[in-house]
């Protein structure tokens, strides 16, 4: 198992600079596509493995627990969890991608930045110091930046422009929290920090400004409202399999699960961090849905319903931080929080889908103008079904997983004293299930317009990354108990044990 | 010294939010960008700064209590040098990306971009 930790990180990493070799060689660089594939497979069986046994601790180079210094990686319940969202999420995408990347030039570039921007996030989901998740939130992040321009054309050029400019404004942010939480406690570890910031006075003017730094610079990344301008741009303009991936996993890894961290295992999830996650989360729940309603690109409108999702999985994770703060029920805390992290792992299975499947739809017709498409179910069947089985999970239709875990963030929010953000969620997934309705209408019944009356099946690469997804989207709902008991469960115990937790598994004294 | 040189930093920092949200102009926003990350590095060498401080380099023959009671903190300037990696990887694409844009639209001024809307 502990060899296994780094791994994750080593193997995308190795094969990314592999691809790039094998791509100058005459006669192997046809393989570049089967190498990314097979490192990404790798990954996700080393993930499972992972699932398997109990957390584990590495401290690379042999710097032990009791040093000051050092990397250290913990991988418990929650960077699990993420392990396999990741790797799952990315290993559709990647086989996707081998067939939908033909039409692109200079295809290694794209394959070696694709496996970086995976171990990048591995590796941003085992950080056990501060400074060592802000390094790999960069090398992810530029990573993405450079993907979102791969297409090179002007508008791809402009949206990842902007991308990176507000991007590095919140990785800015990011290192001025580490600084200021270093220049207060002298420890980089999560742990220790989590365990000197008391001591140092939890509401000190310190304290705050490096959590508010933090903070502001994470929900940057998440795209949360009102720091989500760059994601309406970004994430349409990649290539469809990076815009799986950005929508599908990078906002997760590097904004969501990077904010949950931080508030649960450093900060200790007080009551106002725990505020402005509700606040952040409840606003963009209702705004990114609104914006999303009227698009016409099938994935702007994607990418809106992304800031709209995020919103459910912070607003179930705040209310859980409040609940658990105020000393609340324990089990409404946690299911609050399993019902953030089923969430968040559903949103990365069927928003994934959704985009493929907008990528199939655009290569095969031209066009990602809903009103331009039209009776597609008939002469793509098979995208059809993957684009029909994502948007009834993202619309809240049973049985599929969107319905299960939305319907525990309502009745556990509800349950937890909010009625009215309760209601709030149930709006926006009845607003989600029309704005889906519309797209349905639009692509896939209906007479073929002209741009799609020639519109043929994709290719089976693509086609089977789409079955995969979409099985995955049924049986993740119906699966719903065994995936708690094995999957959530330890990940909601990691966040909620908050600072306590962390401490008596790494071993350390601060 | 004291806290004027944290003011410092903090206005530099403003410095360069200012330029990446107000300029219109590819190239300044990029320089906006860079003048931020200066501001951070700075803040980070000033976390480990001690005043009168030496060099943390352990001589021959020191002891290793000895040097840390009249060194700087070592560990900053690690970091700075991590970061300033990062800023250089990222100056290089955001100036690569600026020149594509200048190859198709014959322009830095972001007004004459408006291919995407809000």
């Amino acid at each position: 198992m502990e060899t296994l930790v780094p791994l994750m990180v080593a193997v995308p990493l190795g094969v990314g600079f592999a691809i790039v070799a094998i791509a100058h060689i005459r006669g192997v660089s046809r393989l570049v596509g089967a190498c990314c594939v097979a490192g990404v497979l790798a990954c996700l069986v080393m993930a499972l493995v992972l699932l398997g046994g109990g957390t584990v601790h590495v401290y690379v180079g042999g710097w032990g627990p009791q040093r000051t210094l050092g990397i250290g990686m913990v991988c418990d319940g929650l960077a699990k969890l993420m392990l396999v969202t990741i790797n799952l999420v990315a290993l559709a995408s990647v086989v996707f991608a081998t067939a939908y990347m033909r039409r692109f030039t200079r295809v290694w570039l794209f394959y070696a930045l694709f496996s970086l921007m995976t171990a990048a996030m591995n590796g941003v989901v085992l950080a056990g110091d501060l400074f060592n998740l802000f390094v790999f939130l960069e090398v992810a992040a530029i990573a993405s930046y450079a993907l979102v321009a791969f297409g090179c054309e002007a508008e791809e050029l402009e949206a990842a422009f902007k991308y990176a400019v507000l991007g590095t404004v919140g990785s800015a942010f990011v290192l001025m929290g580490v600084a200021v939480l270093y220049a207060l406690t002298g420890q980089l570890n999560m742990a220790k920090v989590a365990a000197l910031l008391p001591k140092v006075g939890l509401s000190g003017p310190g304290v705050l400004l490096g959590a508010g730094a933090l903070m502001a610079g994470l929900a940057l990344k998440a795209a949360m409202v009102p720091f989500h301008a760059w994601l309406p741009d970004a994430h349409p303009s990649a290539p469809a399999p990076i815009s799986a991936m950005l929508s599908g996993v990078l906002i997760k890894a590097s904004g969501v699960y990077a904010l949950a961290r931080v508030v649960f295992n450093v900060l200790g999830g007080g009551s106002h961090y725990a505020t402005i996650l509700i606040v952040l989360g409840g606003v963009s729940m209702l705004v990114g849905v609104l914006l999303a309603v009227g698009q016409w690109d099938f994935k702007r409108l994607l990418a809106y319903h992304s800031i709209s999702q995020m919103g459910y999985v912070l607003l179930a994770l705040g209310v859980g931080a409040q609940v658990a703060g105020a000393g609340g029920d324990a089990g409404i805390a946690s299911l609050c929080v399993f019902g953030g992290l089923y969430h968040l792992f559903n949103h990365a299975t069927f928003k994934s889908l959704l985009f493929l499947s907008s990528g199939s739809i655009e290569q095969q017709t031209g066009t990602r103008q809903l009103k331009e498409l039209g009776g597609l179910a008939r002469r793509m069947p098979v995208t059809s079904f993957g684009c029909r089985v994502g948007a009834l999970s993202i619309a809240g239709v049973p049985p599929f997983n969107g319905f299960f875990s939305k319907l525990i963030i309502i009745v556990a929010v509800a349950l937890a004293g909010r009625p009215v953000l309760a209601a709030l969620a149930a709006l926006v997934a009845l607003v989600t299930l029309l704005s889906f309705v519309k797209v349905q209408r639009y692509a896939l019944e209906g007479e073929p317009v002209a741009m799609a009356a020639g519109a043929r099946e994709a290719p089976v690469a693509m086609g089977s990354a789409l079955v995969v997804l979409a099985i995955v989207c049924l049986l993740s709902g119906v699966a719903m108990v065994p995936l708690w008991h094995y999957l959530f469960e330890p990940a909601g115990a990691a966040l909620l044990g908050g600072v306590g937790k962390v401490l008596s598994v790494t071993g350390v004294s601060p | 010294m004291g806290i004027a040189i944290y003011v410092l930093a903090f206005a530099v920092l403003l410095v360069g939010l200012y330029a990446v949200i107000a300029k219109k102009n590819l190239i300044k926003v990029i320089l906006g960008v860079a003048i931020l990350d200066y501001a951070l590095n700075l803040l980070l060498v000033l976390v480990g700064y001690r005043t009168g401080g030496t060099a943390p380099i352990l001589s021959r023959g020191e002891s290793p209590a000895a040097l840390a009671a009249t060194a700087v903190d070592p560990l900053p300037q690690a970091l700075v040098l991590t970061s300033i990696v990062i800023g250089l990887g990222i100056t290089a694409l955001l100036v690569a990306m600026a020149l594509r844009l200048h190859e198709k639209y014959g322009t830095f001024d972001v007004e004459a971009m408006r291919k995407l809307r809000g």
